[in-house]
């Protein structure tokens, strides 16, 4: 959304739309999924961009409780995701205005940083607990998340960019 | 955050403030669920709230195989219906002479004094899908309480051992595959009865036994199966068979290595059996030390050597 772009302007984000992107990403990430090395992290990258876009609706609070859902979700120690979670949704709401005036590059560089940040936080929490280190491709996923972070931004945008009223002599 | 707001818009506490609260909300659950084991109860709670989603997942997945189904050619099914039948076949005839032979078991035992051993019941399940988190090996089952499995049973599959239950929440529980690099599961080598406990090996998919004494009888290609001496595992089911011995003059114990037999990362369904042994009771001292034990250091529940 750089300056010398056309920019769109969007309707206000509802509730009811961020919870169900929620719930769906949550779905995506219980998914058997056959190789978990490279699957993406859903709820981390629907939460980064709710950040980013709707830094006075989603969160520390929704973070929290998002992470706590995955914890116990996957049997996983309670708190691992949550605490990732939380500290992901501090530094996409601090970045928040920074990251939108990047194009997608841009964008997708900064969002590589927070996720794999998060990923790096279970990391220190599972090694302090006792885990051995499982390899290197730990930190694949959060790059397969980063690759979708544009066709997510996309689908999660679209009931905003729908008009209320068609009028054919306005621009937008 | 350089861009803090003017103090006329109040928009609760500053964002610095919510993250460490938030942060040390999550180091204090960190601490209470992996030292002392306390957040059991919030954990089947939430477990609670994940289910309808967990169920949603299932969907396309079921879905897909029931349209996959319904395009079944005829000829395939009556491949599959014959070959099923002549495994029935086999199969009917080792239960036959399993009957017999746990007859005669069972009424030596009685002549030599020794306890029945009980029928376990065993319940069906499916698995949901692995649990998404690399640092260990679980299964999520769609059974729970509710259908009456506990934690702490043993989970087969047609082959044999592929885990523990670790965990039952309300309608679904975890398994901690054999593979895990926390779990231990108590053999004995076929061949000479040699015991041993098997440890997961975490990524290698292997299974290690420990503590085995660098001349201890054991080659690759033994088959090891439960000893059930710790009262949790039954008796006589396949774990592993052996593929890797080295005996190093050097070290005290040998390395050996084994392969799990039973299909532990593949598999759909899988049979939950219940671990209501009779038990004789842990004689005083032991079971004081054990209490003592227990006191002083939490022991991890799903460690379960003997």
């Amino acid at each position: 959304m750089g300056p010398d772009r056309p920019q769109y302007i969007l309707l206000p984000a509802r509730a009811s739309t961020v919870a169900a992107s929620f719930a769906g990403a949550l779905l995506l990430d219980f998914l058997p999924w056959p190789d978990l090395a490279l699957a993406p992290d859903f709820v981390a990258l629907t939460l980064a961009l709710w950040c980013v876009r709707q830094p006075r609706l989603v969160g520390l609070a929704t973070a929290w409780a998002l992470g706590l859902l995955v914890d116990a979700g996957n049997g996983v120690l309670l708190g691992q995701h949550a605490l990732a979670y939380s500290g992901l949704a501090f530094c996409a709401i601090a970045l928040s205005r920074r990251i939108l005036w990047f194009e997608n590059w841009g964008q997708m560089l900064h969002v590589l940083l927070l996720l794999e940040g998060a990923q790096l936080v279970s990391l220190g929490v599972r090694l302090a607990a006792g885990a051995e280190f499982p390899g290197w491709s730990l930190f694949a996923g959060p790059l397969a998340a980063t690759a979708l972070w544009p066709a997510v931004t996309w689908l999660l945008l679209i009931p905003q960019r729908r008009p209320i009223e068609i009028d054919e002599n306005r621009p937008i | 955050m350089e861009h803090t707001p003017p103090p006329f818009f109040v928009r609760g506490p500053a964002p610095l403030v919510r993250l460490a609260f938030f942060a040390s909300l999550s180091l204090t659950l960190l601490v209470l669920d992996a030292r002392f084991r306390y957040a059991e109860s919030l954990r089947s709670v939430l477990s609670l709230a994940a289910y309808p989603l967990q169920q949603a997942a299932r969907l396309p997945v079921a879905v897909a195989e029931g349209v996959a189904g319904y395009f079944t050619s005829q000829s395939q099914l009556r491949e599959e219906n014959a070959e099923l039948r002549a495994r029935l076949l086999v199969a009917a005839q080792g239960a036959q002479r399993f009957e017999a032979a746990a007859a005669e078991a069972s009424h030596l035992r009685r002549l030599i004094g020794a306890a029945e051993r009980i029928e376990r019941k065993s319940i069906p399940a499916e698995i949901l899908y692995s649990g998404r988190d690399p640092f260990s090996r679980k299964v999520i089952l769609d059974r729970g309480t509710q259908h009456g499995v506990r934690a702490g049973s043993p989970v087969l599959d047609e082959i044999g051992v592929i885990g523990q239950l670790t965990r039952a929440h309300a309608f679904v529980s975890e398994v901690t595959l054999l593979i895990d690099k926390d779990q231990a599961v108590p053999v004995q080598v076929v061949r000479n009865g040699l015991r041993a406990i098997a440890f997961g090996g975490g990524a290698s998919g292997m299974l290690e036994l420990r503590y085995m004494a660098a001349n201890a009888d054991i080659e690759n290609g033994d088959q090891l199966v439960t000893s059930g001496i710790d009262g949790t595992y039954p008796p006589g089911l396949p774990v592993a068979s052996v593929v890797r011995v080295q005996r190093d003059a050097s070290y005290t114990f040998a390395r050996v290595l084994a392969q799990p037999s039973a299909g532990v990362e593949r598999g759909h369904y899988v049979l939950v059996l219940s671990s209501e042994a009779r038990l004789p009771p842990y004689p005083e001292e032991a079971a004081s030390e054990r209490k003592a034990a227990r006191k002083g250091r939490p022991k991890k529940k799903d460690a379960d050597g003997p």
